[in-house]
């Protein structure tokens, strides 16, 4: 969990001042991933991934089951350490600050995560959503009603629980439920949100609400998700990687991906022809 | 084969049917004016109803295969593709018939001359749909390309019957109802050129997702980054 002494306004990367003086247009890519290779024990489950994840963009991670998406999904916000045995090699930078050297609960502010699993905490739909907030020392119970506002409001569920906020999160539906957790994620301002199959266990309807949130809050975030529903990645994403075996076989325009691949281990998967 | 294979192959025998249809169309419609051969004008007429069911066949099917199984990359392109080479096909056999009505209406009249380029035209737009459907059938992008080359030779000739057409009027202003009857048919044809053209855009687009229409030689039809 974050640390009190951690400021909750972040720093954010300095516009490089070269940047007005020249014709170079700025960099807008949020993580740059440089030579990335991970390890469960002596299992390689990353070989040398490079990509950059661009600012206000979504973009999305597909691949086979096992192919390492989620295991680089979960490298950006340093999830994988809590597992005993495993290593990182690479660079992985933040806005051009080296990533894997932050304090972890510093990261973990800066890049928000929600799981394929909605995993509201036993606590009432308000306390689930002020959370982050107190954890972080802000406790002005004004400041902690209009953040709870706000965030319900940008992930589309202000409307449906505000006259029941300190009821249990556990009685909302699914679909609620992982708003909810959007929701939570989006009380500390993240500036990256990280989704692992957000929606897999949701109806259609859910699924959309999920999406078009995502796409009203891209002007606030940078979003990466990973998810096995291609069209949702076609719907979704402005970017679009394609993992397989632990290897980035493409990365690329969404509709390139999905019109004209280049490659052809892309082209079997998104036509249905792999395996 | 998956059954989603299966399915586009439906689609792709359909539309090579179609094709066979519209080229032998072509081909008769062409006879029934140089060979002044009714059998084979009448022929175009007789088959035209079937052309058009098919024209909506292969509509539905692709509409169903977008909606129901979401096609991807080269299956996407494919569809696609069918689906805007279905409707130049069935244009092609509407100018076909309506170059098959000038046919039987010139068969009763003496040839006049000059008898025109028609022969000419009529080989070259034939050549080229007939290389524009091979290039789909063969995936052959090269053979797409040399389509859109002849492009402007068969205009150039349209051009040039024209003119020649128009002062054989003025020469000759008992035989205008006949000329105009050519005028129409050197249309038609060139119309029909026009249509192997797109289908040869076409293939591009399914074989290499290129988009070069309106001379776009060098736009991709998907973003680069």
């Amino acid at each position: 969990m974050t640390t009190p002494e951690q400021p909750i306004v972040k720093e954010r990367a300095p516009a490089r001042a070269s940047d007005s003086d020249t014709n170079t247009l700025p960099s807008t890519s949020k993580l740059n991933a440089k030579n990335i290779n991970f390890f469960y024990g002596s299992f390689q489950a990353l070989h040398d991934i490079s990509m950059d994840i661009q600012s206000n963009k979504i973009t999305s991670f597909i691949g086979p089951s096992g192919c390492g998406k989620s295991t680089f999904l979960r490298t950006m916000n340093r999830m994988n350490e809590a597992l005993r045995n495993t290593r990182v090699e690479g660079d992985l930078l933040l806005d051009g600050e080296n990533l894997l050297g932050m304090d972890v609960t510093y990261v973990r502010r800066r890049v928000g995560m929600v799981f394929q699993k909605s995993n509201p905490f036993p606590k009432s739909i308000f306390d689930n959503v002020a959370y982050g907030l107190r954890v972080n020392g802000i406790t002005k119970k004004s400041i902690v009603e209009e953040s709870v506002e706000k965030s319900l409001t940008r992930a589309a569920l202000w409307t449906e629980v505000k006259d029941k906020l300190h009821k249990p999160a556990s009685a909302l539906s699914g679909g609620q439920q992982q708003r909810l957790c959007i929701a939570r994620a989006l009380a500390v301002e993240p500036e990256v949100l990280l989704l692992d199959e957000p929606c897999s266990a949701l109806d259609p309807i859910a699924t959309l609400k999920i999406e078009e949130l995502l796409f009203q809050i891209k002007d606030m975030t940078t979003i990466v998700i990973v998810t096995h529903n291609m069209q949702q990645a076609a719907r979704l994403a402005d970017y679009t990687g394609f993992f397989l075996l632990g290897k980035l076989i493409e990365f690329d325009d969404t509709r390139k991906i999905f019109q004209n691949p280049n490659k052809k281990e892309t082209e079997d998967y998104v036509t249905g022809r792999f395996g | 084969m998956r059954h989603f294979e299966q399915e586009l192959e439906k689609l792709k025998s359909k539309l090579l049917e179609m094709s066979a249809l519209v080229e032998s169309a072509i081909y008769r419609s062409v006879q029934g004016v140089v060979e002044k051969n009714e059998e084979l004008a009448q022929q175009v007429l007789r088959n035209e109803s079937r052309v058009n069911q098919l024209e909506i066949e292969i509509d539905d099917a692709a509409i169903s295969l977008l909606a129901l199984q979401a096609p991807l990359a080269a299956d996407l392109r494919l569809v696609t593709a069918t689906i805007k080479i279905n409707n130049d096909l069935e244009r092609m056999g509407d100018l076909s018939v309506s170059i098959a009505q000038s046919a039987l209406a010139l068969i009763k009249e003496p040839v006049i001359r000059p008898l025109i380029d028609i022969p000419h035209i009529a080989g070259l737009a034939q050549g080229m749909v007939r290389k524009a459907l091979d290039a789909f059938v063969n995936r052959d992008p090269e053979l797409a390309r040399s389509v859109l080359a002849s492009d402007d030779a068969v205009d150039n000739m349209r051009t040039a019957s024209y003119h020649e057409l128009i002062s054989f009027m003025a020469t000759n202003p008992q035989q205008i109802p006949q000329a105009l009857y050519l005028l129409s048919v050197i249309r038609n044809l060139e119309r029909i050129a026009d249509h192997a053209t797109n289908i040869a855009e076409d293939v591009l687009f399914l074989v290499k997702g290129i988009d070069v229409r309106h001379h776009n030689e060098e736009r991709s039809a998907v973003p680069q980054r």
